[in-house]
C-alpha cells in the first residue's frame, strides 16, 4: 500500500474515532458492570460445576445431581413453572383480550394496567403471607368455604404447600405480567386485518387461526418463556410459604447456599448449572421457534 | 332497480347523524365515486355496504338480495383499504389466496387463480415476498388482487390511493379503472380527491355532512354543480353574490353591474341576493364577441403557474379568478390596472344553498 | 352487540375475584390480632417494632443508591447506543434482558463464589462492601426495567436530533448530557426509578444470602415467628408497591397532558 493510500484510509477513521471516544466513555461502565456483576458470576458457577474443590476438572458434581431428592426437586420445579406459565399465559391472554378487544368501558383499561403493574411486582414474601391468609389452614376463604359451602379444602386434599397451592400463588404475579406484555401486542392487531378477513369470507375463528394468532405468536411465546423463568427462579414466595420443607430446586439451592442442609459448594454449583441450563434451553427453544415461524418480520 | 341499491339508508351514533337518507341505485358494471371531505359520511356509507356497520334505517340490496343485516363474510363483496391491510404473516401469494382458502377451494384451483390475479396486477414474480418487502404501490396492487380473487359481486375501495406518492397515485388510478372495465365489476370508490373522482367515475356522489349533495356524471357535477357546496368542493369555482332583478329573463346585478344568467334563476324572488357560480376557465380577459356578459374590474393578483396564468379581478364586494394560457409574446397585465372580463351567459349558474334532506 | 360483552365482563369478574379476594382476606386477617374484635393492633405492633423501622430504612436507602447506580449506568449507555452506536444495540438489549432469564439466586450465588472474602475482590469481607455488593445485585435486577424505560424515553424525544441541535449551538457532550438529555428523559427515568424501588424494597433472596438487614428478610423472620403481623406487613408492602405504580401512571398522564397542552 502506498503512503498516500494508507493515509487516506487512516484519516477518516481517526476523525470519526475522535468523535466516538465519548460514546465509548458512555457505554464502557455499562459493559464493565454487566460483565463483572452479571456475566462473570454466572460463568464462574458454570465453571465451578465442573471442578473439584482443588480446582481440577470433574464430572462428578453433575453425576451427583442424579439422586432422588434432587431429581424430584427439578421435576416439581419444572411442573410448577410450566403449569404457572401456561395457565398464566392463558388467563393473561383472556384478560388482555377482554380489556383490549372486549368493548368494555374505557376507564377499565388504565385501572387494569396499574393493577397489573402492582400485582406483577407483588411477589415474594408478602405474596406468601397473602395466600396464607386466604387459603392457608386458617385463611379466610378456607374458613368461609368450610362454614357456608361445606367444603373442607383440607379434607379434599388441598394444601397450599403443594404443587397446586404453589401454582395458584404464583399465578398472582404471572397473570398480570402476561396481561402487561400482551395488551400492547393486542393493540398491534390492526382493525383492518379483521375487516379484510371478514370481507374475504373468513369466520372470526378463521381470522384468529390464520392471521391474529400467528401475528401474536412471538409475543405470546416470548412472554410464556419469561413466565417460566420467572417461576423457575422464584425463591422468596415458596420459602415464606413453606420454609425449607417444599422440595423445589431454588429452595434446595437456597438451603444449600445457607449451609442449612449440605455442606458441598460444588454440588451447589451443579444445581445452579442445572437451573441455568433449563432457563437457557427454554430461551434457545424460543429463539429457534421464532426464527422458524417468523420470516415475515423485518 | 339497479344492481346495488341503497334505499333510505341512515346511520345514527347516539345523537350524531352520520348519514341521512341515502338513496342510490348503481347499475351493474358501473364505477361510482363517493366524494366529499372527511367526516361527510362517505366511508360510513361504504362500510354499511361492506357490512361493518349496520344501518339505523333503510335497506341495502345487492343483485336483488337484501343484505342490510348480513355479516360481512356472507356478502361476497371485495374491499380495498387505505392502509392496504395485507396480512403481515402471509406471503403475497398467501394473501391473495386467503379468500379462496377460507372458502375451502381445491388447492390447484387456488394456485391457478392466484397466478392469474398476480399477473393481472402485474406482480407475477412477487408471490413469495412478504408485505413488508413491497413498496406501498405494490402492496395496494396485492390488496386489489386479494379482493378480486374471490370474484366479488361488488368491489369497494376506501381511499385506496391516499397513502401513496403523487406519481404512483396517477398510474395506479388508471390501472384500477382499466381493470374495472376489463372485469366489468360494479365498483364503489370513496375519495376526498376530486381529481380522482372526476377522472375515474361513471357517476359521482358528492356528499357533505351526511347528506348527498349531488349525484351525476363527472361532466354534470363539474359543469353544473347543484349546490354551493358542490361548486366550492369540486374544482376552483368563483361564487358571486348576485341580486335578482328579473327571474324570468335571468337578469341579475353583481356589484352594480347587470348581467344575464342564460339558464335563468327560477325559484329565486326579485330583490333576493343569491350565490351564483362561474368557472374560471369560462372567463376571458377581453370583451369577447356576441352575446356575452361583460364586467369591468381591477386586476388584483396575478399568479404565474407555468402554462396557465391565474388572475384575480375584483369588481367590488365580489372578485373572480380566471385562467388564461401563458403567451410568451404578451406579458400578463400589471396589478392595479383596469380590465374588462367576459363570460358566456350560460356559464353563470344559480346555486341552491344545500340539498334538502 | 349486547350479548358479545357478556363474555368479557365475565372474564373481568373472575379475574377481579382472584385478585381481590386475597387482598381482602389478608386485610381481614391482619385485623384479627385482638381476640373477638377487629383492631389495628398488628399494625401498631409492626410500626412500634424497631427492626421494622431499621430494615425499612435500610432497604429504602439501598433502593435509592440502586436507582442512582442504575441511572449512571443506563443513561449514558442507552444514549450512546441510540445516538452514536446503533450497531451495538442488539448486544446491549440482549445483556439487559439476561437478568429476566438468570434467576436472582444464581446471580447472588455467583457473587458469593467470585467475591468472597478470600477472592481477588473481597467484597463480602466488610459490611460496607457487602452493602455495595447488594446495591450492585439490585442494579442488575432492575437493569431490564431501567433500560427499557430510559430507551423508550430517548426514542420519544428523538435524542439524536436533539443532540445535533445542541451541538450546532456549540454544546459539549457533558452539557448535552446534563442540560439536554437528562431533563428530557426525566419522566422516563422517574418511572424506571419507582419500578426499581418497588422491586428492591421487599426483595428477599439476595439480601438474605448476602446477610443484609433488609426489609425482605425482616418480613420473612416475622412470618416465621408471628401470626397476624405478617398480614399487616403484606398490606403495607402492597400499599408501597401500589404507591410506586400509581406514581408511574400519574407521571405518564402528566406528560401526556403537558404534550397535549403544548
Amino acid at each position: 500500500m502506498s503512503r498516500e493510500a494508507e493515509l487516506a484510509v487512516v484519516a477518516p477513521v481517526a476523525r470519526s474515532g475522535g468523535r466516538r471516544s465519548w460514546a465509548w466513555l458512555g457505554i464502557t461502565p455499562f459493559f464493565l458492570f454487566t460483565v463483572l456483576f452479571l456475566i462473570l458470576p454466572t460463568l464462574d458457577l458454570v465453571v465451578g460445576a465442573f471442578q473439584t474443590p482443588d480446582g481440577s476438572f470433574t464430572l462428578d458434581n453433575i453425576a451427583r445431581l442424579n439422586q432422588p431428592t434432587i431429581v424430584s426437586a427439578y421435576w416439581i420445579s419444572i411442573q410448577v413453572s410450566v403449569a404457572s406459565a401456561l395457565l398464566g399465559a392463558l388467563a393473561g391472554f383472556v384478560i388482555a383480550y377482554a380489556v383490549v378487544l372486549g368493548k368494555l368501558p374505557r376507564p377499565l383499561r388504565p385501572f387494569v394496567t396499574t393493577f397489573s403493574g402492582v400485582a406483577s411486582q407483588f411477589a415474594g414474601i408478602p405474596l406468601a403471607f397473602a395466600f396464607l391468609a386466604t387459603l392457608g389452614p386458617t385463611g379466610l376463604v378456607t374458613a368461609l368455604l368450610d362454614q357456608y359451602a361445606g367444603i373442607n379444602l383440607r379434607a379434599l386434599g388441598f394444601n397450599l404447600l403443594s404443587f397446586w397451592g404453589l401454582t395458584i400463588t404464583y399465578l398472582y404475579f404471572q397473570i398480570p405480567l402476561m396481561v402487561l406484555i400482551l395488551m400492547p401486542a393486542l393493540d398491534g392487531l390492526r382493525k383492518e386485518w379483521r375487516e379484510a378477513a371478514a370481507i374475504l369470507g373468513a369466520t372470526p375463528w378463521q381470522y384468529w387461526r390464520h392471521v391474529a394468532f400467528p401475528v401474536l405468536w412471538p409475543s405470546l411465546l416470548g412472554a410464556t418463556i419469561l413466565l417460566f423463568a420467572n417461576a423457575f427462579g422464584a425463591v422468596a414466595t415458596a420459602y415464606a410459604l413453606t420454609g425449607s420443607s417444599l422440595n423445589i430446586v431454588p429452595i434446595l439451592l437456597y438451603a444449600q447456599i445457607r449451609g442449612d442442609v449440605l455442606h458441598d459448594p460444588h454440588l451447589g454449583y451443579a444445581l445452579a448449572l442445572g437451573m441455568i441450563l433449563i432457563t437457557g434451553l427454554a430461551n434457545v427453544g424460543y429463539i429457534w421457534l421464532r426464527q422458524r415461524g417468523e420470516r415475515w418480520i423485518k | 332497480m339497479g344492481f346495488l341499491d341503497l334505499e333510505g339508508v341512515r346511520k345514527v351514533y347516539g345523537a350524531n347523524t352520520v348519514v341521512r337518507n341515502f338513496n342510490l341505485s348503481i347499475q351493474r358494471g358501473e364505477f361510482i365515486s363517493f366524494l366529499g371531505p372527511s367526516g361527510c359520511g362517505k366511508t360510513t356509507t361504504l362500510r354499511m355496504i361492506a357490512g361493518f356497520e349496520i344501518p339505523s334505517a333503510g335497506t341495502i340490496r345487492i343483485d336483488g338480495r337484501d343484505v342490510t343485516e348480513l355479516k360481512p363474510n356472507q356478502r361476497n363483496v371485495g374491499m380495498v383499504f387505505q392502509s392496504y391491510a395485507l396480512f403481515p404473516n402471509l406471503t403475497v401469494a398467501e394473501n391473495v389466496a386467503f379468500g379462496l382458502k377460507v372458502a375451502r377451494r381445491p388447492k390447484d384451483e387456488i394456485a391457478r387463480r392466484v397466478a392469474e390475479m398476480l399477473a393481472i396486477v402485474k406482480l407475477p414474480e412477487l408471490g413469495d415476498r412478504y408485505p413488508y418487502q413491497l413498496s406501498g404501490g405494490q402492496q395496494q396492487r396485492v390488496a386489489l388482487a386479494r379482493a378480486l380473487a374471490v370474484k366479488p359481486t361488488v368491489l369497494l375501495l376506501d381511499e385506496p390511493l391516499s397513502a401513496l406518492d403523487a406519481k404512483i397515485r396517477i398510474s395506479l388510478r388508471e390501472e384500477i379503472r382499466s381493470l374495472q372495465r376489463e372485469l366489468d365489476i360494479t365498483t364503489v370508490y370513496v375519495t376526498h380527491d376530486q381529481e380522482e373522482a372526476l377522472s375515474m367515475s361513471d357517476r359521482i356522489v358528492v356528499m357533505s355532512d351526511g347528506r348527498v349533495e349531488q349525484i351525476g356524471t363527472p361532466f354534470e357535477v363539474y359543469n353544473y354543480p347543484a349546490t354551493r357546496f358542490v361548486a366550492s368542493f369540486v374544482g376552483t369555482l368563483n361564487i358571486l353574490d348576485a341580486r335578482i332583478v328579473d327571474p324570468a329573463s335571468g337578469r341579475v346585478v353583481i356589484d352594480g353591474q347587470e348581467v344575464i344568467a342564460g339558464r335563468g334563476v327560477n325559484g329565486a324572488g326579485v330583490g333576493e341576493v343569491r350565490p351564483m357560480a362561474l368557472r374560471p376557465e369560462a372567463i376571458t380577459l377581453d370583451g369577447g364577441n356576441g352575446d356575452r356578459n361583460r364586467m369591468q374590474g381591477t386586476i388584483e393578483e396575478v399568479a404565474f403557474l407555468g402554462a396557465v396564468v391565474r388572475i384575480r379581478v375584483r369588481f367590488g364586494e365580489n372578485a373572480v379568478l380566471l385562467d388564461t394560457f401563458n403567451n410568451p409574446g404578451v406579458a400578463p397585465p400589471p396589478r392595479g390596472s383596469r380590465a374588462e372580463v367576459s363570460f358566456g351567459r350560460d356559464d353563470l349558474l344559480l346555486l341552491q344553498d344545500s340539498a334538502a334532506d | 352487540m349486547k350479548t358479545s360483552r357478556l363474555g368479557p365482563w365475565l372474564i373481568i369478574l373472575l379475574g377481579a375475584i382472584y385478585f381481590i379476594v386475597p387482598l381482602i382476606a389478608t386485610f381481614e386477617f391482619s385485623l384479627r390480632k385482638r381476640r373477638g374484635e377487629y383492631s389495628f393492633d398488628a399494625y401498631r405492633w409492626v410500626f412500634a417494632d424497631n427492626r421494622f423501622i431499621e430494615s425499612f430504612s435500610y432497604s429504602t436507602f439501598v433502593a435509592l443508591v440502586t436507582i442512582l447506580v442504575g441511572v449512571v449506568l443506563v443513561v449514558p449507555a442507552a444514549y450512546a447506543v441510540r445516538v452514536r452506536m446503533p450497531r451495538l444495540r442488539p448486544v446491549v438489549e440482549f445483556v439487559t434482558l439476561l437478568p429476566l432469564v438468570i434467576p436472582p439466586i444464581i446471580i447472588v450465588f455467583g457473587y458469593l463464589r467470585l467475591y468472597n472474602s478470600s477472592s481477588w475482590l473481597p467484597m463480602t469481607s466488610s459490611p460496607r462492601a457487602t452493602d455495595l455488593l447488594l446495591v450492585f445485585a439490585y442494579a442488575t435486577l432492575a437493569l431490564p426495567y431501567m433500560y427499557r424505560a430510559v430507551d423508550t424515553g430517548m426514542r420519544s424525544i428523538d435524542a439524536r436530533t436533539l443532540t445535533e441541535a445542541a451541538q450546532s449551538l456549540g454544546a459539549g457532550w457533558l452539557t448535552i448530557m446534563l442540560r439536554v438529555i437528562l431533563p428530557n428523559v426525566r419522566v422516563a427515568l422517574l418511572s424506571g426509578a419507582f419500578l426499581t424501588f418497588a422491586i428492591v424494597i421487599g426483595e428477599f433472596t439476595m439480601a438474605s444470602l448476602l446477610d443484609r438487614p433488609a426489609f425482605g428478610p425482616y418480613m420473612q423472620n416475622i412470618g416465621a415467628n408471628r401470626a397476624y403481623e405478617p398480614s399487616a406487613l403484606a398490606i403495607i408492602a402492597f400499599v408501597v408497591t401500589w404507591a410506586c405504580m400509581g406514581l408511574i401512571q400519574l407521571l405518564g398522564r402528566g406528560r401526556r397532558q403537558s404534550v397535549a397542552a403544548a
